[in-house]
């Protein structure tokens, strides 16, 4: 149920008649790649492959951004992305900046994290934003981008696999057309029809217990913090979780018994007196109210002939870790500098197979956290509520019990075991290893200007880069790859020394970095030759 | 390091009647509590995921071990 949103009303877009509609069925226009579903996913897809110099098209079955501040947190790794498209000033001021998470258990507060705890990185670990706030950015971003050709209610309702593209039949008000591409990817969400289409499972687990998801606008004095309880005073026996968004509004998660009747529990008069128990008042207005049965499930492959598919569309997990949303941007930045080699024919179309692979990956690890988060918070056996009782009366007075109590695990981006990394040669200590995602750390530029890595690996363009750490005498970076230089002469300067900190690097040392950040090989001496390897094998040329 | 089952106790008669003692008064379902939590003080004491992971097939065997046994009687 979605409440009146005035910010809603801003993001109503119109149908407009495409001239690929007025062609004779039989000589469909053809396009490289068509994008279906213009959510956060879709539309950062959209704008990553234009900026590599794509021409998207880009279908929606609907003509508004959806309702609802749906995703909430978007992560560091998300931000650093959306820095890369363009957009990630906008998200930034806009959104709320947190770090800080406590949780409580009935009365009191059992512990309290930091998710980062140190300085120096250009973003924090998350931001809140109403999803429908991030979408109508991305949307404005694509205002600019040409490459992109949006058209909303356009709906996909059949899908043809031929040997060299993709027939699609898409219906508007003004009646259905087809179009050809050569690639598709289906960010059309959890319940994908695109999925049906091409005939693919979706398995997985159900949680039983039902979760009440509430925003609600008020003023309220509580910290920007992610606040979470188990047996709260307010709502014995589940949990809650409070998490504040831009606009004085607050997102209330409340975990109902597994019985409760959806209907009954989503009027607003059975939903106010308990969130008016959880803040001891009722000055408050609803914004959004919503009855979720999570689940985790994931498709067993996520490329089918040349449907690709991205988001929700090919993995879903409940809400507690902030992984829905994240990962399914992290899919975009993974797919979108694989997809436009293979376009361009600078990789062979098999450097698709590794999105799946390393996405895939990201999908089980993603879901395995978020299972054991949702299975702690609404345990399924006796047994398993004695265990977490344990857990949560040692938390009390052990560190050990702390960490063991899971109010949720928030995203980080995953580490790829992956055949695109070049395994170590050298001994390292520390340092992102390959198929880790790049660290940030403040640097300055020339002119003696403040930045920070990710700006310096955001600028000079979308390809691979080389970040070496000087010498005096290093190999530069192969043609193609921008070169990002520590130290020397018209170096960046290290002045805090946490680049060569973070990448524990000496004078020498080179890092080849993979168009989405991440690490692709490292060497402590790197030679022309290594390098110029593990630039092919990161592309998928041998 | 893997899983010593070997004797560890100097006198592993009192290591036994401490965990006897332990739930002397409780209830089969308190009994059931305290044995939750020391599995898990005990789990983080060793802080090896491999020795527990061994140390819970070991048990494990028992309870398909009672099984079969019990299966045979009936």
């Amino acid at each position: 149920m979605a409440q009146a949103n005035t910010q809603q009303a801003k993001t109503q877009f119109g149908y407009r008649r495409h001239p690929d509609q007025d062609r004779p069925g039989q000589n469909p226009a053809e396009h490289p790649v068509v994008i279906v579903g213009a959510g956060p996913v879709g539309l950062s897809l959209a704008i990553d492959l234009a900026q590599r110099g794509q021409s998207v098209v880009l279908l929606d079955d609907a003509d508004r951004i959806g309702e609802g501040s749906r995703a909430i947190c978007f992560s560091k790794r998300s931000l650093e992305y959306w820095d890369r498209l363009g957009v990630g000033d906008r998200m930034v001021e806009k959104g709320v900046v947190w770090s800080v998470g406590r949780i409580f258990h009935g009365e009191s507060q059992l512990y309290q994290f930091n998710l980062l705890p140190e300085d120096g990185h250009k973003r924090p670990a998350f931001i809140n934003l109403q999803q429908y706030y991030a979408e109508a950015y991305l949307v404005d971003r694509i205002s600019d981008l040409p490459e992109v050709d949006l058209r909303w209610r356009n709906k996909v309702t059949a899908l043809e696999q031929r040997n060299d593209s993709v027939a699609l039949t898409i219906e508007t008000p003004e009646g259905a057309y087809r179009l050809h591409a050569q690639y598709v990817v289906a960010c059309d969400g959890a319940r994908s029809s695109l999925r049906q289409m091409v005939g693919a499972e979706f398995a997985g687990q159900v949680f039983e217990d039902q979760f009440l998801i509430a925003d609600v606008k008020m003023t309220a004095e509580f910290p920007t913090e992610r606040w979470f309880w188990f047996d709260p005073p307010f709502h014995a026996g589940r949990s809650a979780l409070l998490h504040r968004q831009p606009d004085d509004v607050w997102r209330i998660d409340l975990q109902l018994n597994r019985y409760a009747d959806p209907v009954v529990e989503k009027k607003p008069e059975n939903v106010r007196p308990r969130i008016a128990r959880m803040l001891g008042h009722d000055k408050f207005e609803f914004e959004w109210i919503s009855l979720y049965k999570f689940q985790c499930r994931r498709m067993d492959r996520f490329i089918h002939g040349r449907v690709v598919f991205a988001g929700d569309s090919a993995h879903q997990v409940s809400p507690f870790g902030a992984r829905g949303a994240n990962s399914g941007l992290e899919d975009a930045e993974n797919l979108s500098w694989k997809l436009d080699r293979v376009l361009r024919g600078k990789s062979p179309a098999s450097l698709l197979e590794s999105y799946h692979v390393e996405r895939s990956l990201a999908a089980d690890e993603n879901i395995r956290e978020s299972t054991r988060s949702t299975d702690f918070m609404a345990p399924n056996s006796h047994q398993e509520t004695r265990l977490r009782k344990a857990v949560l009366s040692l938390a009390k007075e052990t560190e050990f019990g702390k960490r063991m109590v899971n109010g949720g695990r928030l995203s980080v981006p995953c580490s790829y075991d992956t055949s695109l990394s070049s395994p170590d040669a050298d001994a390292w200590r520390g340092g992102p290893s390959p198929g880790c995602s790049m660290p940030d750390a403040p640097v300055s530029s020339r002119e003696g200007e403040q930045v920070y890595l990710t700006d310096a690996f955001r600028k000079g363009g979308t390809d691979f880069a080389l970040l070496s750490f000087s010498n005096g005498a290093q190999v530069g970076a192969p043609e193609g790859v921008k070169d990002i230089r520590i130290g020397g002469e018209g170096g960046l300067a290290d002045p805090l020394g946490l680049v060569a900190k973070r990448y524990d690097a000496e004078a020498g040392a080179a890092y080849l970095l993979r168009p989405d950040g991440y690490v692709a090989a490292r060497f402590r001496h790197p030679t022309r030759e290594a390098i110029a390897a593990a630039l092919s094998r990161a592309q998928g040329l041998n | 390091m893997p899983l010593s089952t070997s004797s560890n106790f100097a006198r592993p008669d009192d290591a036994f009647r401490a965990i006897v003692e332990a739930h002397r008064g409780f209830t089969d379902e308190q009994s059931a509590d305290f044995d939750a939590a020391l599995v898990l003080i005990l789990a983080n004491h060793i802080g090896d995921i491999d020795v527990l992971r061994e140390a819970i097939g070991l048990a494990k065997r028992r309870m398909i071990d009672g099984q079969q046994q019990q299966q045979q009687q009936q």
